[in-house]
Protein backbone atom coordinates (compact mmCIF):
# COMPACT_ATOMS: atom_id res chain seq x y z
CA UNK A 1 0.00 0.00 0.00
CA UNK A 2 3.20 2.42 0.10
CA UNK A 3 2.34 3.15 -4.04
CA UNK A 4 -1.28 4.15 -3.53
CA UNK A 5 -0.67 7.44 -3.64
CA UNK A 6 1.51 7.06 -7.36
CA UNK A 7 -1.06 4.56 -8.74
CA UNK A 8 -4.12 6.87 -7.86
CA UNK A 9 -2.15 10.38 -9.24
CA UNK A 10 -1.48 7.49 -12.29
CA UNK A 11 -5.22 6.66 -12.92
CA UNK A 12 -6.45 10.25 -12.56
CA UNK A 13 -3.64 11.50 -15.08
CA UNK A 14 -4.59 8.45 -17.19
CA UNK A 15 -8.65 9.14 -17.38
CA UNK A 16 -7.65 12.83 -17.88
CA UNK A 17 -5.65 12.73 -20.67
CA UNK A 18 -7.54 9.94 -22.66
CA UNK A 19 -11.03 11.83 -21.93
CA UNK A 20 -9.57 14.85 -23.01
CA UNK A 21 -10.87 15.37 -26.11
CA UNK A 22 -14.52 14.60 -24.81
CA UNK A 23 -14.26 17.29 -22.43
CA UNK A 24 -12.63 20.08 -24.68
CA UNK A 25 -15.08 19.91 -27.14
CA UNK A 26 -18.37 18.84 -24.76
CA UNK A 27 -21.39 21.27 -25.89
CA UNK A 28 -19.49 22.34 -29.59
CA UNK A 29 -20.66 20.49 -32.18
CA UNK A 30 -19.31 20.97 -35.36
CA UNK A 31 -21.74 22.63 -37.63
CA UNK A 32 -23.48 20.65 -39.74
CA UNK A 33 -22.59 21.35 -43.90
CA UNK A 34 -24.96 23.84 -45.62
CA UNK A 35 -23.06 23.13 -49.08
CA UNK A 36 -24.83 25.68 -51.94
CA UNK A 37 -26.11 23.12 -54.57
CA UNK A 38 -26.75 26.14 -57.23
CA UNK A 39 -24.37 26.20 -59.96
CA UNK A 40 -25.19 27.84 -63.83
CA UNK A 41 -26.03 24.41 -65.22
CA UNK A 42 -28.64 23.91 -62.77
CA UNK A 43 -29.87 27.08 -62.48
CA UNK A 44 -30.75 26.80 -66.32
CA UNK A 45 -32.50 23.77 -65.87
CA UNK A 46 -36.27 23.61 -66.68
CA UNK A 47 -36.91 21.10 -63.80
CA UNK A 48 -34.61 20.49 -60.94
CA UNK A 49 -34.30 16.73 -61.08
CA UNK A 50 -31.61 14.50 -60.58
CA UNK A 51 -31.52 10.97 -62.23
CA UNK A 52 -33.41 9.70 -59.04
CA UNK A 53 -35.03 12.13 -55.72
CA UNK A 54 -33.51 14.08 -53.77
CA UNK A 55 -33.97 11.79 -50.88
CA UNK A 56 -32.88 9.01 -52.31
CA UNK A 57 -29.45 10.13 -54.07
CA UNK A 58 -28.88 11.66 -50.43
CA UNK A 59 -28.93 8.24 -49.06
CA UNK A 60 -28.12 5.90 -51.68
CA UNK A 61 -25.70 8.13 -54.02
CA UNK A 62 -22.29 6.05 -53.07
CA UNK A 63 -24.51 2.85 -53.94
CA UNK A 64 -25.51 3.90 -57.22
CA UNK A 65 -22.08 5.79 -58.67
CA UNK A 66 -20.91 1.51 -58.00
CA UNK A 67 -23.58 0.31 -59.61
CA UNK A 68 -22.89 2.19 -62.58
CA UNK A 69 -18.83 1.55 -62.24
CA UNK A 70 -19.80 -2.21 -62.35
CA UNK A 71 -22.36 -1.86 -65.08
CA UNK A 72 -20.28 0.49 -67.35
CA UNK A 73 -16.57 -1.08 -67.08
CA UNK A 74 -17.88 -4.78 -66.88
CA UNK A 75 -20.98 -4.94 -68.37
CA UNK A 76 -20.56 -2.48 -71.41
CA UNK A 77 -23.95 -1.15 -70.38
CA UNK A 78 -23.55 2.56 -70.33
CA UNK A 79 -27.03 3.79 -70.51
CA UNK A 80 -29.39 4.25 -67.21
CA UNK A 81 -33.05 4.24 -67.21
CA UNK A 82 -33.75 6.22 -64.08
CA UNK A 83 -37.24 5.76 -62.01
CA UNK A 84 -39.33 7.89 -63.80
CA UNK A 85 -38.67 6.40 -67.16
CA UNK A 86 -35.49 9.10 -68.52
CA UNK A 87 -32.52 7.75 -70.00
CA UNK A 88 -29.08 8.96 -68.47
CA UNK A 89 -25.66 8.02 -69.58
CA UNK A 90 -24.10 6.31 -66.87
CA UNK A 91 -20.68 8.54 -66.21
CA UNK A 92 -19.89 10.67 -63.25
CA UNK A 93 -17.61 12.82 -65.56
CA UNK A 94 -20.26 13.28 -68.58
CA UNK A 95 -23.32 13.11 -66.29
CA UNK A 96 -23.02 14.04 -62.71
CA UNK A 97 -20.68 16.32 -62.65
CA UNK A 98 -21.93 18.37 -66.14
CA UNK A 99 -24.83 20.05 -63.45
CA UNK A 100 -23.20 19.21 -59.99
CA UNK A 101 -19.75 20.80 -60.94
CA UNK A 102 -19.31 22.76 -57.96
CA UNK A 103 -17.26 19.84 -56.11
CA UNK A 104 -15.71 21.63 -53.34
CA UNK A 105 -19.55 22.62 -52.26
CA UNK A 106 -21.20 19.45 -53.80
CA UNK A 107 -18.71 16.75 -52.82
CA UNK A 108 -15.95 17.98 -50.43
CA UNK A 109 -17.92 19.97 -47.39
CA UNK A 110 -20.37 16.51 -46.31
CA UNK A 111 -17.82 14.49 -46.90
CA UNK A 112 -15.28 16.13 -44.84
CA UNK A 113 -17.83 17.03 -42.43
CA UNK A 114 -18.14 12.74 -42.41
CA UNK A 115 -14.58 12.00 -42.41
CA UNK A 116 -15.20 10.20 -45.59
CA UNK A 117 -12.18 10.14 -48.60
CA UNK A 118 -13.39 8.50 -51.72
CA UNK A 119 -10.79 8.39 -54.05
CA UNK A 120 -12.42 9.38 -57.28
CA UNK A 121 -10.81 12.13 -58.53
CA UNK A 122 -7.64 10.38 -58.42
CA UNK A 123 -8.28 9.35 -61.62
CA UNK A 124 -11.34 11.05 -62.57
CA UNK A 125 -11.00 14.50 -63.59
CA UNK A 126 -12.79 17.12 -61.12
CA UNK A 127 -14.16 20.09 -63.30
CA UNK A 128 -12.74 23.54 -63.30
CA UNK A 129 -14.69 25.80 -60.82
CA UNK A 130 -15.38 29.13 -61.51
CA UNK B 1 -51.97 -40.03 -47.65
CA UNK B 2 -51.41 -39.73 -44.15
CA UNK B 3 -48.16 -36.82 -43.56
CA UNK B 4 -46.07 -38.70 -40.53
CA UNK B 5 -45.28 -36.19 -37.81
CA UNK B 6 -41.93 -36.53 -38.85
CA UNK B 7 -42.08 -35.70 -42.51
CA UNK B 8 -44.34 -32.44 -41.97
CA UNK B 9 -41.80 -31.45 -39.88
CA UNK B 10 -39.33 -31.96 -42.08
CA UNK B 11 -40.66 -30.38 -44.75
CA UNK B 12 -41.23 -27.11 -42.81
CA UNK B 13 -37.48 -27.02 -41.99
CA UNK B 14 -37.39 -27.00 -46.00
CA UNK B 15 -39.60 -24.50 -46.20
CA UNK B 16 -37.99 -22.25 -43.79
CA UNK B 17 -34.33 -23.02 -45.06
CA UNK B 18 -36.03 -21.45 -48.47
CA UNK B 19 -37.25 -18.41 -47.04
CA UNK B 20 -34.19 -17.92 -45.08
CA UNK B 21 -32.40 -18.18 -48.62
CA UNK B 22 -34.42 -16.42 -51.05
CA UNK B 23 -33.10 -12.84 -50.04
CA UNK B 24 -29.57 -13.92 -50.95
CA UNK B 25 -30.77 -15.87 -53.91
CA UNK B 26 -32.46 -12.71 -54.90
CA UNK B 27 -29.30 -10.68 -54.17
CA UNK B 28 -26.75 -12.97 -55.86
CA UNK B 29 -28.69 -13.57 -58.84
CA UNK B 30 -31.08 -10.89 -60.01
CA UNK B 31 -30.37 -8.65 -62.87
CA UNK B 32 -31.02 -4.82 -63.08
CA UNK B 33 -33.28 -4.45 -65.96
CA UNK B 34 -32.75 -0.56 -65.86
CA UNK B 35 -29.38 -0.17 -67.19
CA UNK B 36 -29.20 -0.86 -71.12
CA UNK B 37 -26.89 -1.17 -74.07
CA UNK B 38 -26.80 1.45 -76.59
CA UNK B 39 -29.42 0.56 -78.97
CA UNK B 40 -26.81 2.24 -81.57
CA UNK B 41 -23.93 -0.31 -80.76
CA UNK B 42 -23.86 -3.13 -83.01
CA UNK B 43 -23.66 -6.23 -81.29
CA UNK B 44 -20.10 -7.72 -81.99
CA UNK B 45 -19.08 -11.05 -81.06
CA UNK B 46 -15.29 -10.86 -81.21
CA UNK B 47 -13.69 -7.21 -82.31
CA UNK B 48 -10.48 -7.42 -84.61
CA UNK B 49 -8.26 -5.39 -86.31
CA UNK B 50 -6.07 -5.46 -89.98
CA UNK B 51 -3.13 -3.49 -90.13
CA UNK B 52 -2.13 -2.54 -93.83
CA UNK B 53 1.37 -1.90 -93.54
CA UNK B 54 1.62 -1.06 -96.86
CA UNK B 55 -0.50 1.61 -96.85
CA UNK B 56 0.39 2.75 -93.45
CA UNK B 57 4.40 3.47 -94.42
CA UNK B 58 4.21 5.89 -97.23
CA UNK B 59 2.27 8.32 -94.61
CA UNK B 60 4.56 7.39 -92.03
CA UNK B 61 7.27 7.91 -94.03
CA UNK B 62 5.78 11.87 -94.70
CA UNK B 63 5.53 12.06 -90.83
CA UNK B 64 1.81 11.00 -90.43
CA UNK B 65 1.49 9.77 -86.46
CA UNK B 66 -2.19 10.49 -86.20
CA UNK B 67 -3.25 7.19 -84.87
CA UNK B 68 -1.09 7.62 -81.93
CA UNK B 69 -1.93 11.21 -81.31
CA UNK B 70 -5.45 10.70 -81.38
CA UNK B 71 -5.23 7.70 -78.80
CA UNK B 72 -3.58 10.05 -76.84
CA UNK B 73 -5.32 12.16 -76.71
CA UNK B 74 -8.50 10.24 -76.00
CA UNK B 75 -7.65 8.65 -73.42
CA UNK B 76 -5.63 10.90 -71.45
CA UNK B 77 -1.95 9.22 -71.84
CA UNK B 78 1.05 10.86 -70.76
CA UNK B 79 4.02 11.33 -72.50
CA UNK B 80 6.69 9.85 -70.69
CA UNK B 81 10.15 10.17 -72.10
CA UNK B 82 12.14 8.12 -69.93
CA UNK B 83 11.92 4.52 -71.76
CA UNK B 84 11.68 3.06 -68.65
CA UNK B 85 8.29 4.28 -67.60
CA UNK B 86 6.68 5.42 -71.01
CA UNK B 87 3.14 4.56 -71.07
CA UNK B 88 2.14 2.58 -74.52
CA UNK B 89 -1.17 1.64 -75.92
CA UNK B 90 -0.44 2.03 -79.75
CA UNK B 91 3.18 2.59 -81.03
CA UNK B 92 5.89 0.82 -83.26
CA UNK B 93 8.20 -1.74 -83.17
CA UNK B 94 10.71 -2.67 -86.56
CA UNK B 95 9.78 -5.95 -87.93
CA UNK B 96 12.07 -8.54 -86.14
CA UNK B 97 11.16 -6.72 -82.81
CA UNK B 98 7.16 -7.32 -83.54
CA UNK B 99 7.59 -11.01 -85.70
CA UNK B 100 10.86 -12.27 -84.15
CA UNK B 101 10.39 -16.11 -85.30
CA UNK B 102 9.49 -14.71 -88.97
CA UNK B 103 12.48 -12.44 -89.38
CA UNK B 104 15.82 -14.46 -91.34
CA UNK B 105 18.79 -13.63 -92.49
CA UNK B 106 17.75 -13.39 -96.44
CA UNK B 107 14.67 -11.26 -95.68
CA UNK B 108 12.91 -8.78 -98.23
CA UNK B 109 14.49 -5.49 -97.73
CA UNK B 110 11.13 -3.82 -98.04
CA UNK B 111 10.18 -5.40 -95.07
CA UNK B 112 13.29 -5.37 -92.89
CA UNK B 113 13.33 -3.23 -90.08
CA UNK B 114 10.24 -1.22 -91.24
CA UNK B 115 8.03 0.29 -88.39
CA UNK B 116 5.04 -1.69 -87.66
CA UNK B 117 2.02 -0.49 -85.71
CA UNK B 118 1.38 -2.49 -82.44
CA UNK B 119 -0.72 -2.53 -79.74
CA UNK B 120 -2.91 -5.13 -77.34
CA UNK B 121 -3.95 -7.80 -79.90
CA UNK B 122 -6.87 -8.42 -77.56
CA UNK B 123 -6.18 -11.96 -77.15
CA UNK B 124 -9.26 -14.59 -77.31
CA UNK B 125 -7.13 -16.36 -75.07
CA UNK B 126 -5.23 -13.47 -73.38
CA UNK B 127 -2.73 -14.44 -70.51
CA UNK B 128 -3.26 -11.38 -68.83
CA UNK B 129 -6.44 -12.24 -67.77
CA UNK B 130 -5.73 -15.95 -66.39
CA UNK B 131 -3.07 -14.71 -64.17
CA UNK B 132 -4.52 -11.16 -62.57
CA UNK B 133 -5.46 -12.03 -59.23
CA UNK B 134 -8.16 -9.52 -58.71
CA UNK B 135 -10.01 -10.00 -62.14
CA UNK B 136 -9.14 -6.10 -62.72
CA UNK B 137 -8.52 -7.26 -66.64
CA UNK B 138 -10.82 -9.60 -68.01
CA UNK B 139 -12.53 -10.17 -71.46
CA UNK B 140 -15.47 -8.72 -72.61
CA UNK B 141 -18.29 -11.07 -74.67
CA UNK B 142 -17.57 -8.96 -77.13
CA UNK B 143 -13.94 -10.02 -77.23
CA UNK B 144 -12.28 -6.98 -76.03
CA UNK B 145 -9.40 -7.18 -73.10
CA UNK B 146 -10.36 -4.50 -70.72
CA UNK B 147 -9.10 -3.47 -67.54
CA UNK B 148 -10.94 -2.10 -64.32
CA UNK B 149 -8.63 0.25 -63.05
CA UNK B 150 -10.79 0.50 -60.07
CA UNK B 151 -9.23 -3.20 -59.07
CA UNK B 152 -5.83 -3.25 -60.19
CA UNK B 153 -3.46 -3.36 -57.40
CA UNK B 154 -0.46 -3.14 -59.34
CA UNK B 155 1.31 -6.39 -59.28
CA UNK B 156 2.48 -6.13 -62.31
CA UNK B 157 1.72 -9.83 -63.49
CA UNK B 158 -0.16 -9.58 -66.51
CA UNK B 159 2.68 -7.29 -67.37
CA UNK B 160 4.91 -10.14 -66.94
CA UNK B 161 2.32 -12.67 -68.66
CA UNK B 162 2.00 -10.40 -72.22
CA UNK B 163 3.92 -11.65 -74.66
CA UNK B 164 3.64 -8.46 -76.40
CA UNK B 165 4.74 -5.94 -74.13
CA UNK B 166 1.46 -4.05 -74.80
CA UNK B 167 1.07 -3.66 -71.00
CA UNK B 168 2.45 -0.32 -69.01
CA UNK B 169 2.95 0.42 -65.23
CA UNK B 170 2.37 3.83 -63.84
CA UNK B 171 5.47 4.23 -61.77
CA UNK B 172 4.11 8.11 -60.88
CA UNK B 173 1.30 10.09 -61.32
CA UNK B 174 0.80 10.80 -64.96
CA UNK B 175 -1.45 13.66 -64.77
CA UNK B 176 2.06 15.95 -64.53
CA UNK B 177 3.07 14.30 -68.34
CA UNK B 178 -0.58 14.93 -69.93
CA UNK B 179 -0.39 18.05 -72.20
CA UNK B 180 -3.96 18.50 -72.72
CA UNK B 181 -6.62 16.54 -70.22
CA UNK B 182 -9.43 15.75 -71.65
CA UNK B 183 -12.49 15.76 -69.62
CA UNK B 184 -14.42 13.36 -71.08
CA UNK B 185 -12.45 10.34 -70.54
CA UNK B 186 -10.63 9.45 -66.85
CA UNK B 187 -6.63 9.24 -66.31
CA UNK B 188 -4.92 6.91 -64.39
CA UNK B 189 -3.30 7.05 -61.40
CA UNK B 190 0.14 5.83 -60.06
CA UNK B 191 0.51 1.70 -59.13
CA UNK B 192 -1.95 0.38 -61.81
CA UNK B 193 -1.05 -0.67 -65.32
CA UNK B 194 -3.22 0.06 -68.44
CA UNK B 195 -2.81 -0.44 -71.68
CA UNK B 196 -5.10 0.00 -75.25
CA UNK B 197 -8.94 -0.96 -74.58
CA UNK B 198 -9.88 -0.74 -78.47
CA UNK B 199 -11.70 2.18 -77.33
CA UNK B 200 -14.12 0.27 -75.60
CA UNK B 201 -15.96 3.22 -74.71
CA UNK B 202 -16.62 4.15 -78.49
CA UNK B 203 -17.45 0.68 -79.93
CA UNK B 204 -20.14 0.90 -77.24
CA UNK B 205 -21.76 4.12 -78.74
CA UNK B 206 -21.41 2.24 -82.25
CA UNK B 207 -18.49 4.08 -83.20
CA UNK B 208 -15.08 2.74 -84.58
CA UNK B 209 -11.64 3.17 -82.33
CA UNK B 210 -10.08 6.72 -82.49
CA UNK B 211 -7.14 5.31 -84.35
CA UNK B 212 -9.07 4.10 -87.14
CA UNK B 213 -11.04 7.06 -87.48
CA UNK B 214 -8.39 9.04 -87.74
CA UNK B 215 -5.99 6.52 -90.00
CA UNK B 216 -5.91 8.85 -93.25
CA UNK B 217 -4.22 6.22 -95.15
CA UNK B 218 -7.22 3.96 -94.16
CA UNK B 219 -4.37 1.11 -93.10
CA UNK B 220 -6.32 0.20 -90.03
CA UNK B 221 -9.87 -1.90 -90.31
CA UNK B 222 -12.18 -2.49 -87.53
CA UNK B 223 -14.81 -5.44 -87.40
CA UNK B 224 -16.13 -8.44 -86.14
CA UNK B 225 -14.19 -11.57 -86.53
CA UNK B 226 -17.33 -13.81 -85.88
CA UNK B 227 -19.61 -11.71 -88.72
CA UNK B 228 -18.85 -13.99 -92.08
CA UNK B 229 -19.38 -10.91 -94.28
CA UNK B 230 -17.84 -8.51 -92.26
CA UNK B 231 -14.91 -6.12 -93.76
CA UNK B 232 -12.29 -7.70 -91.69
CA UNK B 233 -13.04 -11.42 -92.48
CA UNK B 234 -13.36 -10.34 -96.14
CA UNK B 235 -10.35 -9.09 -96.50
CA UNK B 236 -8.82 -12.26 -94.07
CA UNK B 237 -10.32 -14.80 -96.40
CA UNK B 238 -8.75 -12.81 -99.62
CA UNK B 239 -4.99 -12.08 -98.58
CA UNK B 240 -2.20 -13.48 -96.30
CA UNK B 241 -1.77 -12.03 -93.04
CA UNK B 242 0.27 -12.79 -90.03
CA UNK B 243 0.09 -12.17 -86.56
CA UNK B 244 2.47 -11.68 -83.67
CA UNK B 245 3.48 -14.81 -81.79
CA UNK B 246 0.59 -17.09 -83.12
CA UNK B 247 2.97 -20.72 -81.97
CA UNK B 248 2.14 -19.22 -78.10
CA UNK B 249 -1.55 -19.55 -78.93
CA UNK B 250 -2.88 -16.94 -77.53
CA UNK B 251 -5.15 -15.85 -80.50
CA UNK B 252 -4.34 -12.31 -81.45
CA UNK B 253 -7.43 -10.71 -82.77
CA UNK B 254 -4.77 -8.20 -84.87
CA UNK B 255 -4.08 -8.91 -88.41
CA UNK B 256 -1.26 -7.84 -90.38
CA UNK B 257 -1.46 -7.20 -94.43
CA UNK B 258 2.63 -7.09 -95.38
Amino acid sequence: MNDFRYIITGLVLFIVLVTFPLWTRAGKAAPAPVPSLETQAIQQLEEKQCVEGTEYMRANHMSLLEEWRNQVVREGKRTYVAGNGKEYEMSLQKTCLQCHSNKSQFCDQCHNYLGVQPDCWTCHIEPKES
Amino acid sequence: MTTSRRSFIKAGGACLLGLTLWPAVKSFAGNNAGNIENPGAPAGKRWGLVIDMQKCWPKYQEGCRDCFLACRKAHNIPDIADKEEEIKWLWTEPFENAFPEQEHEYIAAGIKGKPFIVLCNHCNNPPCVRVCPTKATFKRRDGIVMMDYHRCIGCRYCMAACPYGARSFNFSDPRPYIKEIDPAYPTREKGVVEKCNFCAERVDLGLVPVCVEACRAGALIFGDLEEPNSVVRKILSGRYTILRKPELGTHPSVFYLV
